[in-house]
């Protein structure tokens, strides 16, 4: 007779199905699809898919590959750190690392131009949260991330840290320039 | 072993006596937990508040660490373990298998939660629940929280066994009740979960100590979520089963079909543990169908699932009080329901804040794309308090309040209050977690002390209405800490000072479960036409909304730069 009592008939499985449920199960289903297809969709339509390209990598070997990008590209320093702001040209495959607690180097984009962008962390896990666009991206330790952005609008980005990374995690915020 | 079995006068249960005293310490314990965990939130929620921004940085990371874990894991494990055995042996008027192990599994238990708790109080192990790698903790945060899931996964195989002691004594006859089942599917699901857990915690513990020397942070993360997911739909299995229990309890109602409800668990069982992907789709190194396939639980089967819940419990209770004659309108029979009664209302609350609130946002972040928007913004435990404190928590506080005459065999103190508090902590939480979501729309990152960037060469400037949310957050955290003390001492009062209430009659022997005839309403109901229109309404108004914040994301979406 109720939810906390065995089935008062026995074959409960033949019961037939009242035509509010069978209604709604047909509904959601339909959306369930729906919404399943939709996230394939926009791999084939849309323009905000998350790449999938990673290789395993080093902190040696991301690093001298990040410091022969800013050694060629870098056009000023900012802050009392003395923070490179490279601005590689359209296309580029450019290198950003994030570490406890800062993001290095800044970068200056241009705005509708496709960058390969790199990431990865060089201890624990960092993310890339980048505002005010809202973009956010995991960066785990020991993986090379390639993502391809292209900057829809000029302005002064930050990058902040949204995984949390120990005492100073709240400290890490990194830039990036769209012109 | 001789047991007694004690039948109780108000509500007609029977409890056998090892499983009366394990559900009680399993309950106890987790009200304790959620009193620590509560008394942690007004650190959380005074710091996330800009304008007052309470404890120093290490303090906070400290504090968030333990009150994450006290709450996820602790509160809610501890009250489940109650509610298996509930499930089992006192639905199925049976003894509890081994008694003896149970007693192991709720020491082991203990011992792992306290374990834990002094290691993240001792200072070095403010590594928040994940605990992600390379990030390392004590040892002994590790070993507390195996020797924890050691124990509850001893718990749910007494469950297993509870089960069987009562097809063999034959305590009942047919299958088992639908309540029952769904804590099956609680369990199985806990089996896979906790196995993960294990799986990734022991070999992080052997890293701690010096024995092993690297675990991967991606394998980490790809495993630990089998857990920190999972566990979470093993809450949602536990609280759909209360809310079935609730509505047979308040209303007498049956489910609308025994077929649908059984089948909607099953789903659960069969696509719940994909849940891992939820928190990997912004990762490097997995593959696209990957995420898809496993982020949809297999074309969102276990949506549909919750979906098929959320109109079958609300059905069950309009057909119940239509057929005592709450017949006028789309909507008597809700305005009719008994409002006062604290165990309907906090878990009417529950179902539709888990629904509106958790249940959307939920599949929003679960969307592989739509996760860009939202991943580790604040959006993210905007989504889950509403899961887990407006789902579950309220759930099993509506619970306590029918267990306190039945179980503990004391009359509530302070029925006035009791009859507010679902409402004082649901709707607080509701706003809660809306505001909260709104600042995770805005960008503001989850589990950051200071989102000022005070005194940093490149801070970011969060716009206004961002301050203002979190402003809103830390306010409408405070109200529902208080609704949540409230709880705790409605609960410990009435356990210290409740008048005692009459234990009814102890028997050496179980009286098995009377066979219930086919009730004529059970046959009148067939597919002739809507039995539940009010319900079928609520869950249009529901998919509305649906459709209508998916879309608007995706709109969102749109308009930030492209990726590829």
């Amino acid at each position: 007779m109720s939810a906390i009592l065995p089935p008062a008939e026995r074959l409960w499985w033949k019961h037939p199905l009242d035509r509010v449920e069978g209604t709604w199960i047909v509904i959601a289903l339909i959306w369930c699809l729906t919404m399943f297809f939709m996230m394939i969709g926009w791999h084939i339509w849309g323009k905000q898919n998350l790449s999938t390209e990673t290789y395993k990598t080093t902190r040696e070997l991301f690093t001298a590959k990040a410091q022969a990008v800013v050694d060629k590209y870098t056009v000023r320093t900012e802050t009392a750190d003395k923070v490179p702001v490279v601005a590689p040209p359209a296309g580029a495959d450019v290198y950003m690392i994030a570490r406890l607690w800062n993001f290095w180097p800044i970068l200056e984009l241009e705005k509708g131009k496709t960058y390969r962008l790199h990431l990865t962390s060089m201890d624990y896990n960092h993310g890339f949260s980048l505002q005010p666009a809202n973009i956010n991206i995991q960066i785990v330790p020991g993986y090379e991330h390639v993502v391809t952005v292209t900057p829809n609008q000029s302005g002064t980005y930050s990058v902040v840290c949204n995984e949390y990374c120990g005492i100073n995690h709240h400290t890490m915020v990194g830039r990036i320039y769209v012109k | 072993m001789t047991t007694t079995y004690r039948t109780c006068p108000r509500t007609g249960l029977q409890f056998e006596a090892q499983a009366e005293a394990l559900m009680k310490v399993n309950a106890f314990v987790a009200v304790v937990a959620l009193l620590v965990g509560g008394l942690l939130a007004i650190g959380v929620a005074l710091t996330r508040w800009p304008a007052v921004h309470w404890l120093p940085a290490d303090t906070f990371y400290m504090v968030l660490t333990a009150h994450g874990i006290d709450m996820l894991i602790f509160w809610i494990i501890f009250f489940e373990v109650a509610v298996l055995y509930f499930a089992s042996s006192t639905l199925l008027r049976c003894r509890l298998a081994t008694p003896k192990i149970a007693w192991l599994a709720f020491w082991l238990m203990l011992v792992g939660a306290v374990m834990n708790n002094v290691a993240v109080f001792q200072g070095g192990s403010s590594v928040m629940m994940t605990s992600y790698v390379p990030m390392m903790a004590a040892p002994h945060f590790y070993l507390g929280l195996i020797l924890f899931a050691v124990g509850a996964l001893i718990a749910c195989f007494i469950f297993f066994g509870t089960l069987v002691v009562a097809k063999r004594d034959k305590t009942y006859q047919g299958s088992i009740p639908l309540v029952t089942f769904g804590a099956v599917t609680a369990a199985v699901i806990a089996v896979f979960t906790i196995s993960s857990g294990a799986i990734i915690l022991i070999p992080t513990f052997l890293q701690s100590v010096g024995l092993v020397k690297e675990v991967d942070a991606l394998v980490y993360r790809t495993i630990w979520w089998a857990f920190g997911h999972s566990s979470q739909q093993i809450n949602v299995a536990a609280h759909i089963s209360i809310w079935y229990a609730a509505a047979a309890i308040a209303f007498g109602a049956k489910p609308m079909s025994e077929r649908v409800s059984r089948g909607a668990f099953l789903l659960y069982i069969l696509f719940l543990q994909l849940a891992s992907a939820h928190h990997l789709l912004a990762d490097p190194g997995l593959s696209t169908g990957w995420k898809v396939i496993n982020t949809s639980y297999f074309m969102y089967f276990a949506v549909l699932a919750s979906m098929i819940h959320g109109l079958t419990i609300p059905g069950a209770i309009e057909v119940a009080q239509r057929a005592k004659g709450y017949n006028k309108g789309l909507f008597e029979w809700l305005r009719k329901a008994p409002w006062g009664n604290p165990t309907f209302s906090g878990v009417f609350i529950a179902i539709i804040g888990f629904g509106f609130l958790g249940g959307i946002s939920g599949v929003m972040m679960g969307t592989e794309q739509l996760n860009m928007i939202i991943h580790n913004t604040v959006y993210v435990p905007g989504h889950f308090h509403a899961t887990v404190v407006v789902g579950t928590t309220l759930t099993f506080m509506a619970l306590t309040y029918f267990l306190l005459p039945a179980l503990f065999k004391r009359e509530v103190i302070n029925p006035g209050l009791a009859r507010l508090q679902p409402y004082l902590f649901g709707l607080s939480m509701y706003f809660f977690c809306l505001v909260m979501m709104g600042a995770g729309t805005l960008g503001v990152s989850r589990r950051h002390w200071d989102m000022a960037f005070n005194g940093h060469a490149l801070a970011y400037e969060w716009p206004g209405a961002a301050y203002l949310m979190m402003g809103l957050v830390g306010i409408a955290g405070v109200i529902a800490i208080v609704g949540g003390g409230l709880y705790v001492y409605l609960t410990v009062g009435t356990l210290l000072w409740g008048k005692k209430l009459d234990a009814g009659q102890t028997s050496p022997a179980f009286t098995p479960i009377p066979r219930t005839a086919p009730t004529v309403a059970a046959q009148t109901y067939g597919s002739a036409g809507f039995a539940a229109p009010g319900t079928f309404a609520l869950a249009m108004v529901f998919l509305g909304a649906f459709v209508l914040y998916y879309f608007i994301n995706w709109k969102y979406l749109s308009t930030v730069w492209g990726l590829s």
